[in-house]
């Protein structure tokens, strides 16, 4: 069977299992939503079972699952309890700050972490090498709502280069630092060694024996075949750009989803906190697959196996 | 034993797990004798005047409250390297139980088994740990069950492909013919054989726990003031940053080091732990 249908169709029972997860959970939390909804005001029987209806709570469990399946394939998530706005909407709106934080961040991690994994990889065990790895040991030891609020103390309220708040391009450079900067470390550790492995490669050893230029030899023979852990990494570590937005965007505070989870979860706001993880997961699982997708690319010895299988 | 004794010596006479080794005896020492090594207590207010720059009386200065810094610091490392220990040895126990008997069980349990760690792959992990939080409550026990049970999928997933290769192994069919129980032969005998790769691993995941409990502790969802865990201290540190640095500095510097540390160790255990599977294989 063809490789991408096949990766296709395990994507949707993962996606399946891990709403119900999502469901279950959700609606075992203690607590009735209905205080929520009155904010804590006294209220008749009455009342309260108008909200309940409202809600669709008076429905059993069994029959909510079923229509919450159905409306999340077709992009309806319900009404947030605290707004009464329709989640997807509160979704939308929150999307774009979170998506430039993202990108932001994948960019600065990238260029550092293959940076300096080309300045560790190249020259194992010399100077440089130690140098470069140190500072990858940091970057991913650094406690990125710490590194956050250095950098806002260092270069916005000190230096006073950055602005601290506001939109635009600037502004989202130390948000993009701090989101990337675990990332860089990762990248730079997994590129270092990929990299010494490639270039103990025979082929290597053959286009030095032809006399290639140095640069062409990383640049165009090592560098793609030693690409590979580091672009599983990127799959891995998709996750960590909602980590990044939840923690950044409260160091920041820049809107986002991040800053709508975190404020979903301690108000319990259920339908909220709900809708977000089901979008969450199903973004995560998709640009897995895309870096799935990106191997057959980079290295056709894959895109061959995979025809041949 | 030989062998081992000369990777250990290798281990101990390397830079980076003595640079690393050195700083968390540091704070584990600082830790257990926290009484005698803090001037103040953790909790006390107005030792001195509040928000107070670093000095000989203040080595880290004050926060608002007008308590000693330092002093919480030192406290604080109580609860940040335990609760990180806590929380890996959570996952690490519930994902090897899970690894090494869907392994060692093999057939429809490892296929089904395997289905149900990739699904949880599916959540990015610390997703996962802040809906458990939003399921089970605020509070920092159970950020540490939060980030110990995101933890279980990536440890069973290792543990299972690591008992599977030693599932084959001669000494388990031996042992099998001889008539042993099964849970002996996967705690008995499978256990110990993969025993080194659950150390490396637990210590390269110890690091980020530590971070992971850190920020939730952070985000108002894990330890509540006045507790000095460092993550806490940050987020009310944070508030005073423009006028008293040093309340936000010192508790992330000294969870950084602390981590960094950890993750040193991490890195030196795998490599030693690489030496040994080439020494195993006559390469080394």
């Amino acid at each position: 069977m063809n490789f991408f249908i096949k990766k296709l169709i395990i994507v949707i029972p993962t996606l399946y299992i891990a709403w119900t997860v999502v469901f279950v959970t959700l609606n075992i939390i203690p607590g009735d939503p209905v205080n929520l909804m009155l904010g804590g005001r006294p209220a008749s029987e009455e009342v309260r079972e108008n909200v309940r209806k409202n809600l669709g709570l008076d429905k059993p469990v069994a029959e909510r699952y079923v229509s919450f399946l159905i409306n999340a394939t077709k992009g309806d998530l319900g009404k947030s309890y605290l707004t009464r706005q329709p989640v997807t909407k509160m979704i939308k709106e929150n999307m774009m700050p979170t998506i430039q934080l993202s990108i932001g961040g994948l960019i600065f991690g990238v260029f550092f972490g293959v940076f300096f994994g080309i300045i560790a990889g190249t020259k194992p065990n010399s100077m440089r090498d130690t140098f470069a790895m140190v500072i990858a040991l940091c970057g991913i030891s650094l406690p990125s709502f710490w590194i956050g609020m250095m950098l806002i103390f260092i270069f916005g309220t000190t230096l006073g280069w950055v602005p601290i708040v506001g939109e635009g391009f600037v502004s989202l450079i130390l948000p993009s630092i701090s989101v990337g900067l675990f990332f860089a470390g990762g990248m730079a550790r997994l590129t270092r060694s990929s990299l010494v492995d490639v270039l103990n490669q025979d082929y290597i050893r053959t286009a030095k024996s032809k006399g290639l230029s140095t640069y062409n030899i990383i640049l165009k023979h090592s560098l793609r075949n030693a690409m590979i852990p580091p672009v599983t990494l990127l799959g891995i570590q998709f996750g960590l750009l909602i980590t990044g937005a939840v923690i950044t965007e409260e160091v920041f505070a820049r809107p986002g989803l991040g800053q709508l989870l975190l404020q979903a979860i301690l108000a319990k706001d259920i339908p909220l906190v709900q809708a977000l993880v089901v979008y969450m997961t199903a973004v995560y699982i998709f640009l897995n697959l895309i870096v799935d997708f990106t191997y057959g690319i980079i290295d056709p010895r894959i895109r061959l196996e995979r025809k041949s299988a | 034993m030989n062998r081992n004794k000369i990777i250990l010596k290798r281990f101990l006479l390397n830079k980076g797990s003595a640079i690393g080794g050195i700083f968390l005896i540091v704070i584990i020492i600082g830790a257990v004798f926290a009484p005698v090594i803090a001037p103040y207590n953790w909790n006390a207010v107005d030792t001195g005047p509040r928000l107070s720059p670093p000095s000989l009386s203040y080595l880290f200065g004050t926060d608002i409250h007008g308590r000693d810094v330092f002093s919480r610091i030192v406290y604080g490392a109580r609860y940040s390297l335990s609760v990180g220990v806590i929380s890996v040895l959570f996952g690490i126990i519930a994902g090897s139980t899970f690894g090494i008997t869907i392994a060692y069980i093999g057939g429809r349990v490892d296929i089904i088994g395997s289905r149900i760690i990739d699904v949880m792959f599916g959540f990015p992990s610390f997703l996962l740990s802040l809906l458990v939080v939003a399921i089970i409550g605020v509070g920092l026990w159970n950020v540490v069950f939060a980030v110990g049970l995101a933890s279980i999928p990536h440890f069973a997933r290792i543990i299972r492909s690591a008992a599977l290769q030693v599932k084959e192994q001669p000494y388990i069919e031996a042992g099998i013919n001889l008539g042993f129980g099964n849970l002996r032969i996967m705690f008995g005998h499978i256990l110990p054989n993969i025993f080194p790769i659950i150390i490396v691993i637990a210590t390269m995941d110890l690091g980020g726990a530590i971070i992971s409990i850190a920020s939730l502790s952070f985000l108002g969802l894990g330890a509540q003031p006045p507790e000095p865990e460092w993550g806490a201290m940050l987020s009310s540190g944070r508030e005073y940053m423009r006028y008293a640095p040093w309340t936000m500095i010192y508790p992330g510097l000294f969870l950084f080091l602390t981590v960094m540390s950890v993750n040193l160790l991490g890195d030196r255990l795998s490599q030693a732990l690489d030496a040994r599977q080439s020494i195993n294989r006559g390469k080394a």
